[in-house]
């Protein structure tokens, strides 16, 4: 797939603005299980990223990727900054140029692995990671099987019950686990921004992926 | 080697990042450099990647630093910090495992008595239960 400016640009809009529309429910539910800021940092991290898109979007993918991994970790100023700047960081350094669907899915696995290191977690711990771990359990399937007709589909399917999952899990990680029991019950705010993240990115790349003919990336 | 240990503290609140630092310098005056930083970039409660890393540069010294945090983001931005920085120095800061205040000053004083940093550290770590 060819990642020309317009693209990389419609990307960012779509991640930005659904980062920053609900901004208000992923701080109601930061607010249940922990500091109640996540909606705010991720609203700001991704303002500062939406402001300068044009000049992420004339950028090269992998560079691209490094920049709002950058402007992530400067601007959220809550755990979620060097999580998620982690995570494009780790894009940044391991997507090339113009990925067909295995250099996506390598990079992709590559860059949950460097989150979950930098936040000490794994799946099943009530954070970002049981969305994003089997987001790229899919998207190395489909580098492997073909990315079928509906592989945005899959994809969000797999955010969505990743998401949910998080629902009667005890956190043990990040602030969410100093109420223990009580964080049973409540969906987990950073595994929400990454589906919500999912979707965005999703909703860009499924008319492509249907323009292509379900070829792949 | 000359110098001390230098001593960074990061809390989620400048308030207590400012204070901490207060009760450093009343145990050990001005021997030991010590700088705090609190609050995320918009100026509310959170931690700034940018902000900890001009504090570890403030606070340079050859013999390292030893940085101090409140709750999780606090540890997590540090650690990003302590990567961003030239590659050379980052083996020298250590974020210790102790209690911000009460490690604060147990690592300001084994700094001033001319301790290394994994002396700083294990001072302060001290402090944390087994």
């Amino acid at each position: 797939m060819t990642f020309d400016s317009e693209l990389k640009k419609r990307l960012i809009v779509a991640a930005a603005q659904v980062v920053i529309e609900n901004a208000e429910e992923l701080t109601a539910l930061d607010r249940a299980i922990g500091d109640g800021d996540h909606g705010l940092n991720m609203k700001r991290g991704f303002e500062a990223v939406l402001a300068d898109v044009d000049v992420l979007a004339g950028k090269p993918l992998p560079d691209m990727c490094t920049s709002i991994g950058t402007h992530l970790v400067m601007t959220i100023g809550g755990a979620s900054g060097p999580l998620y700047g982690t995570l494009f960081l780790a894009l940044g350094k391991h997507l090339p140029p113009a990925p067909d669907l295995s250099g996506a899915a390598r990079a992709f696995s590559a860059a949950v692995t460097a989150v979950k290191t930098r936040g000490r977690s794994d799946v099943g711990e009530k954070t970002m990671i049981d969305v994003l771990h089997p987001v790229a359990g899919i998207l190395e399937a489909a580098a492997v099987g073909g990315a079928g007709e509906d592989l945005t589909a899959r994809l969000r399917k797999a955010a969505d019950g990743g998401l949910e999952a998080t629902r009667p899990l005890r956190a043990t990680k990040g602030r969410a686990s100093f109420l223990g029991e009580r964080s049973v019950g409540h969906l987990d705010p950073g595994a929400r921004s990454s589906q919500l993240l999912v979707h965005a990115a999703c909703g860009v790349l499924s008319g492509l992926m249907a323009e292509a003919g379900g070829q792949g990336a | 080697m000359t110098g001390r240990v230098g001593i960074v503290i990061v809390s989620h609140s400048a308030d207590v990042a400012k204070g901490t630092v207060d009760m450093v310098r009343q145990m050990v005056g001005h021997e030991v450099p010590v700088a705090g930083c609190g609050g995320n970039p918009a100026g509310g409660l959170g931690t700034d990647v940018a902000s900890i890393m001009a504090a570890i540069k403030k606070v340079w010294s050859s013999k390292g630093v030893a940085v101090l945090v409140d709750l999780g983001g606090a540890e997590t931005n540090s650690e990003m910090a302590i990567e961003m920085l030239p590659e050379s120095w980052r083996g020298k800061v250590a974020i210790c495992n102790a209690p911000i205040v009460e490690g604060a000053v147990m690592a300001a004083t084994e700094s001033a008595g001319g301790g290394s940093l994994e002396q700083v550290r294990a001072t302060a770590e001290e402090l944390s239960p087994a």
